[in-house]
C-alpha cells in the first residue's frame, strides 16, 4: 500500500514573468485517493495540467516518475496511454451527442471508416453500470442533470483504462446529494485499487474521502497532511491554504436595524420557458425586509434561479402569475430594465456566461447596468465612467493593473467584485445574489460577505441563494428553504440547522 | 520602452504600419504615380461607397460578427427607383429622400425579422439579396437608367466637376478652400485633443504621456496636410469626400460616444449579459440592421451620381468589399471589437491595393487573389493574436 505510484520531483513551471510553479513536490500512494488544496491561482491545475501532459515535457522543469519510470509526456494521449486521465472542472461533453458518442469521443470503437455503434453502446452502458449511472447510453446529453453529466465523465475516463483518475473540482457544480453520491463512487473505485487525486474547494468533502492532502500556496507545496481517520479540522486546511489564522470564517455584522418589508413575493408561479406544462416555481410566497439578508437554501435545480429570475423583470419562464410588492405597492415588471428602474438587482451565479462581457475593461463592466448614470443625453461622459469604475474598484479593493484591464484576465474572485459593482452602481434597493461564492477562494469569499454586511448597513436588502448551507447560516437573518418549486421551510438565524433544512428538503421530496 | 510596450504598440498600430509599407511600396512600383494627386482624388472618388458601406456593416458586424449580405443589392435597387424618378422629372431632393426613405424602408424590414422573430442575419440579408437583386431587374426592366440632373451629380459626386467650387479664389493650379479646410481641421483636431488632454489633468485623470500625445498629432496634422495640399493641385474637395467625412465623424461618434454604440459592443461581448443589465437587446439588432439600410442607399445615391446612370448589376459583390474592409481593419469575426477608424484604414488599404494595381497594369483577376489573400492574412492575424492574449 505505501508504494508510490507518482511522484513530481521539483516542478517548476514558467509562465511569461510568473512562476507559476516553484518547486513543486507531490507523492502518491498507489491505491489511495490524495486531494490537493489551496486557493484559487496557488497553482494546482496547473500541476495537473504538467502531469497530463497539456504542458508537454520540456516546458517545465523537474521529473515525473510514474509507477518507476520518468515519464516525459509530449501531449494528452501519452499520459493517456499510460492510464493517467484528468477530468477537468468545466465539463467536456457534446450536448447533442449521446452519451455513448461521447464516452468514445476521440476513442471510437471499430475501424476509421466504419465505428462500430454495437460495440459502442454495449461498451458504454458497461461502464455505465459500473459508475451506477442508471440512464441508457442512447440519452443525449442535453437530456441528462449536470450530476449524471459528471458520472458521464468518470465513465468516460474509465472506458480509457484510467489507473490514475485526476478530477478537478468534480463536486464545484453538483449539489449535495450529487456529490455525496460521486464521492463514494471514488471510494469504491479506491477499494478497487484506483489512485485518485481530488482538487476541491469544499474542505468538508475532502476531510471525508481524501487519504492525504497536499497544501499548494503560490506556486509551492506547503505540506502533505495525513487524513488516514478522515477527521482531520477543518481549520487545520485553511491555515495551511492561507498562511494565517482566519479566526472567523463569516465577518460580524455591526447591528443593523431591520425595518419594513421591501420586497414581498405572493403566490408566485412560473412555467419552463420550453416544456409550458411543467411548473418550475409553484405558488412561492418570500418577502425581504430593509437591512435583512435573507437566505436561499436548496438542491440544484429546486427552482431557487428560476424564483429570482422570473421576479427580476421576467428574465426566465412563461406564464408567470402572482404578485409583487415593492415597498407596499404593487408593481409589474415586464422586463428587465423595468425592473431595474424599479430598485431591483439579480447578480448572476453564472458570472461567465451572464454577468459580465469578458473580452472588455472593467470600466465597461461597471457602468452597463447604469449607463444613464455616467451620460447625458445619449451621450457618455467617459471621464465620469472612468472615476465610477475606479471608484468602486478602490471600494471593493479589487486586485487588477486598472480599470482599463479586462475582467477576462481576473481572477474568479475579482470577477464576482466587478459584477457585484456593476449592480452596486445601478443603486438598488433590494440585491439579490446567487452563488456569490461560488468557485472563489476563502479570502475572496470573506471579502464578498464584507461587501454583503455594507450593503444592508446602508438599508438595503439582500437575499442570497447559496448551495452551501454553512455560508447561509453564517451570513442569512432569515432562511427560506426550496424544493421542486416550492418553499418548504423557513428558518429564523437562531433556530436554523444543516440538519433541520436538510430536514425539510428530505420530508418535502416527492416520488 | 520596455519590450512588452513595444509588442503593444506595434499590435495596436500594425495596420496603420502595413498601409504605410504597402503604400510605400506601390510608390516605388508605379514610380510615384500613386502619389499624384489625380490618383489621390480618385483614391476618394472610386471608393466612397466602400467606406460608407464599411462603416455601416462594421455596426452589423460589432453585434456578434453578423453581417448584412443584402447591402449590393440594396444600393442598385435605391439607385435604380431614384434614377427612373429623377428621369420620370421628379426634383432631385424630393428624389434623393425617396431613396434614403427605401433604404430605411428595406433596412427596417430585415431588421425585423432579424432582432424580434430571431431569424438569422446571414439568412435574412441572404434573401434580401435575392430580393431586391431581382427587384432592380424588374424596375429598370433590364435595361440603362441614366441620369441627366447636373446638380444631383455635382452635389453626390459625379462627372468631372464634383467639386467644391474654390470660394477663396485662389491662385492657378491651387485650390485655396481646400488647403484653408484641411487646416480648420487640423485645429479642430489639435483643440479636441489637447482640451481633453487639460481637462484629463485638471481632474486629476491619468493621462498618457505629452510626448505620445504629440508625436500623433504631429503625424495627423501631417497626412491631413499632404492630403489636403494634393487635392488642392488637382482640383479640390470631391464632394464625394464631404459624404464620406460626415458619415465617418457621425458614427466614429455614435460607437465611441453615445450609450447606444456602447450597447452594440456590449451586444456583440456576450448578449445574455446585456440583456440582464436591462439593455433591450431586440432594439440594438433593429438599430444595426435599420442604419445598414439607410447607409446602402447612400451608397446607392452616390453610385448612381458617379457613374450618370443605374444598370441592373450595379453594387454587385460591394457588401464583400465592405465586409472585407471591417475585417482588415481589426473587427472581430466573432462581434464586441472593432472601431470606425480601423475599418477606414482597412478600407484604404483595399482601395491602395487596388489602384496600385490597376496603376501596374496588373490583371483583374489577379488583384482579386491578391485581395482575398490580404483578408485572410488580416483575419490569421486577429484570431493568432488573441490566442496569445488568453495565454
Amino acid at each position: 500500500m505505501s508504494e508510490n505510484i507518482l511522484e513530481m520531483r521539483n516542478i517548476t513551471k514558467l509562465f511569461p514573468g510568473v512562476k507559476a510553479l516553484d518547486n513543486v513536490n507531490l507523492q502518491v500512494k498507489k491505491g489511495t485517493i490524495h486531494a490537493l488544496v489551496g486557493e484559487n491561482g496557488a497553482g494546482k491545475s496547473t500541476l495537473m495540467n504538467v502531469l497530463s501532459g497539456i504542458y508537454p515535457f520540456g516546458t517545465y522543469e523537474g521529473d515525473i516518475v510514474y509507477e518507476g519510470d520518468i515519464c516525459k509526456f509530449a501531449k494528452i494521449t501519452d499520459s493517456e496511454e499510460k492510464g493517467i486521465v484528468i477530468i477537468h472542472q468545466e465539463l467536456a461533453l457534446v450536448p447533442y451527442m449521446t452519451i455513448g458518442e461521447n464516452m468514445f469521443l476521440g476513442n471510437e470503437q471499430g475501424r476509421a471508416f466504419a465505428i462500430d455503434w454495437d460495440t459502442t453502446y454495449a461498451e458504454a452502458d458497461k461502464y455505465l453500470k459500473v459508475v451506477g449511472l442508471n440512464e441508457s447510453s442512447r440519452t443525449l446529453i442535453k437530456d441528462i442533470g449536470v450530476g449524471k453529466q459528471q458520472m458521464v465523465e468518470i465513465a468516460k475516463a474509465l472506458a480509457k483504462n484510467a489507473r490514475l483518475l485526476i478530477l478537478d473540482e468534480p463536486t464545484s457544480s453538483l449539489n449535495e446529494e450529487d456529490s455525496k453520491a460521486l464521492l463514494d463512487l471514488l471510494l469504491r473505485f479506491k477499494a478497487e485499487g484506483m489512485t485518485c487525486i481530488i482538487i476541491s474547494h469544499k474542505l468538508n468533502e475532502v476531510s471525508y474521502v481524501a487519504d492525504e492532502i497536499t497544501v499548494i500556496r503560490d506556486g509551492a507545496t506547503i505540506e502533505t497532511i495525513d487524513n488516514a481517520g478522515h477527521n482531520i479540522d477543518e481549520d487545520r486546511i485553511i491555515r495551511g491554504m492561507v498562511g494565517r489564522e482566519i479566526e472567523d470564517r463569516f465577518p460580524k455584522r455591526p447591528h443593523v436595524e431591520i425595518g419594513d418589508v421591501m420586497l414581498e413575493v405572493k403566490d408566485w408561479t412560473v412555467y419552463h420557458p420550453l416544456y409550458q406544462e411543467k411548473k418550475v416555481v409553484d405558488d412561492v410566497s418570500i418577502n425581504v425586509r430593509k437591512g435583512e439578508v435573507v437566505g436561499i437554501s436548496g438542491l440544484m435545480g429546486a427552482g431557487r434561479t428560476e424564483l429570482a429570475m422570473s421576479v427580476f423583470g421576467r428574465s426566465y419562464g412563461t406564464n408567470i402569475s402572482g404578485t409583487l410588492l415593492l415597498d407596499g405597492k404593487e408593481v409589474t415588471l415586464r422586463n428587465e430594465r423595468a425592473a431595474i428602474k424599479a430598485g431591483l438587482a439579480y447578480v448572476t451565479e453564472d458570472r461567465k456566461g451572464n454577468g459580465l462581457i469578458l473580452s472588455n475593461p472593467i470600466r465597461v463592466n461597471t457602468t452597463l447596468a447604469n449607463l444613464e448614470g455616467v451620460s447625458s443625453k445619449g451621450v457618455i461622459d467617459p471621464d465620469k465612467e472612468y472615476a465610477v469604475a475606479d471608484e468602486y474598484r478602490q471600494k471593493l479593493r479589487t486586485k487588477c493593473t486598472g480599470v482599463e484591464q479586462n475582467v477576462g484576465n481576473l481572477s474568479g474572485g475579482n470577477q464576482q467584485k466587478v459584477l457585484l459593482a456593476k449592480w452596486m452602481f445601478a443603486d438598488p434597493d433590494v440585491l439579490i445574489l446567487d452563488e456569490p461564492t461560488r468557485g472563489i477562494d476563502v479570502g475572496a469569499k470573506y471579502e464578498i460577505y464584507c461587501i454583503i454586511n455594507d450593503l444592508v448597513a446602508q438599508g438595503k436588502s439582500v437575499i442570497m441563494i447559496s448551495s452551501e448551507m454553512p455560508e447561509l447560516l453564517g451570513m442569512s437573518d432569515r432562511i427560506y428553504v426550496m424544493n421542486e418549486g416550492r418553499i418548504v421551510g423557513e428558518f429564523m438565524q437562531e433556530e436554523a440547522t444543516q440538519e433541520k433544512m436538510m430536514a425539510a428538503i428530505l420530508r418535502s421530496t416527492t416520488d | 520602452m520596455t519590450k512588452a510596450k513595444v509588442a503593444a504598440w506595434f499590435k495596436k498600430y500594425t495596420m496603420m504600419l502595413i498601409l504605410v509599407l504597402v503604400v510605400a511600396f506601390f510608390a516605388w512600383r508605379t514610380g510615384g504615380k500613386i502619389l499624384l494627386p489625380q490618383n489621390i482624388n480618385n483614391l476618394i472618388a472610386q471608393n466612397a461607397y466602400v467606406f460608407i458601406l464599411a462603416t455601416g456593416m462594421l455596426l452589423c458586424i460589432l453585434t456578434g460578427g453578423n453581417i448584412d449580405l443584402s447591402v449590393g443589392s440594396v444600393v442598385c435597387f435605391a439607385g435604380a427607383v431614384g434614377a427612373i424618378l429623377m428621369a420620370k422629372g421628379m426634383n432631385l431632393w424630393v428624389a434623393v429622400i425617396v431613396m434614403l426613405g427605401i433604404g430605411l424602408a428595406i433596412g427596417a424590414f430585415q431588421a425585423y425579422w432579424i432582432a424580434y422573430v430571431k431569424v438569422p442575419p446571414f439568412i435574412t440579408t441572404l434573401a434580401g439579396m435575392l430580393i431586391f437583386r431581382g427587384l432592380s431587374n424588374v424596375v429598370l426592366q433590364g435595361k440603362t437608367q441614366t441620369v441627366t440632373d447636373a446638380t444631383f451629380k455635382k452635389v453626390f459626386g459625379g462627372g468631372a466637376e464634383c467639386f467644391v467650387p474654390d470660394l477663396l479664389k485662389g491662385p492657378e493650379g491651387m485650390n485655396l478652400l481646400c488647403v484653408v479646410v484641411g487646416v480648420l481641421a487640423c485645429l479642430i483636431y489639435l483643440f479636441i485633443t489637447f482640451r481633453g488632454r487639460l481637462s484629463r489633468v485638471k481632474k486629476g485623470y491619468s493621462v498618457e504621456p505629452i510626448f505620445n500625445t504629440i508625436i500623433r498629432s504631429v503625424i495627423i496634422v501631417a497626412v491631413v496636410m499632404y492630403f489636403a495640399l494634393q487635392l488642392s493641385k488637382y482640383k479640390g474637395i470631391p464632394t464625394a469626400l464631404i459624404w464620406v467625412a460626415l458619415v465617418v465623424l457621425i458614427y466614429g461618434y455614435i460607437t465611441s460616444k453615445t450609450t447606444m454604440g456602447r450597447y452594440l459592443y456590449a451586444v456583440g461581448g456576450n448578449e445574455k449579459a446585456t440583456k440582464l443589465s436591462g439593455i433591450d437587446t431586440r432594439k440594438v439588432y433593429f438599430f444595426a440592421y435599420t442604419n445598414m439600410g439607410v447607409l446602402a442607399a447612400l451608397a446607392g445615391i452616390l453610385t448612381i451620381a458617379r457613374m450618370s446612370s443605374a444598370q441592373p448589376t450595379y453594387g454587385d459583390s460591394y457588401e464583400m468589399d465592405a465586409i472585407g474592409s471591417c475585417f482588415i481593419g481589426g473587427a472581430s469575426a466573432y462581434g464586441g471589437v472593432g472601431t470606425v477608424p480601423g475599418v477606414i484604414i482597412g478600407a484604404v488599404l483595399m482601395g491602395v491595393i487596388n489602384l496600385g494595381m490597376s496603376i501596374m497594369g496588373i490583371d483583374q483577376n489577379y488583384q482579386k487573389v491578391v485581395k482575398g489573400g490580404v483578408l485572410l492574412a488580416a483575419v490569421i492575424f486577429d484570431v493568432l493574436s488573441k490566442k496569445n492574449d488568453t495565454k
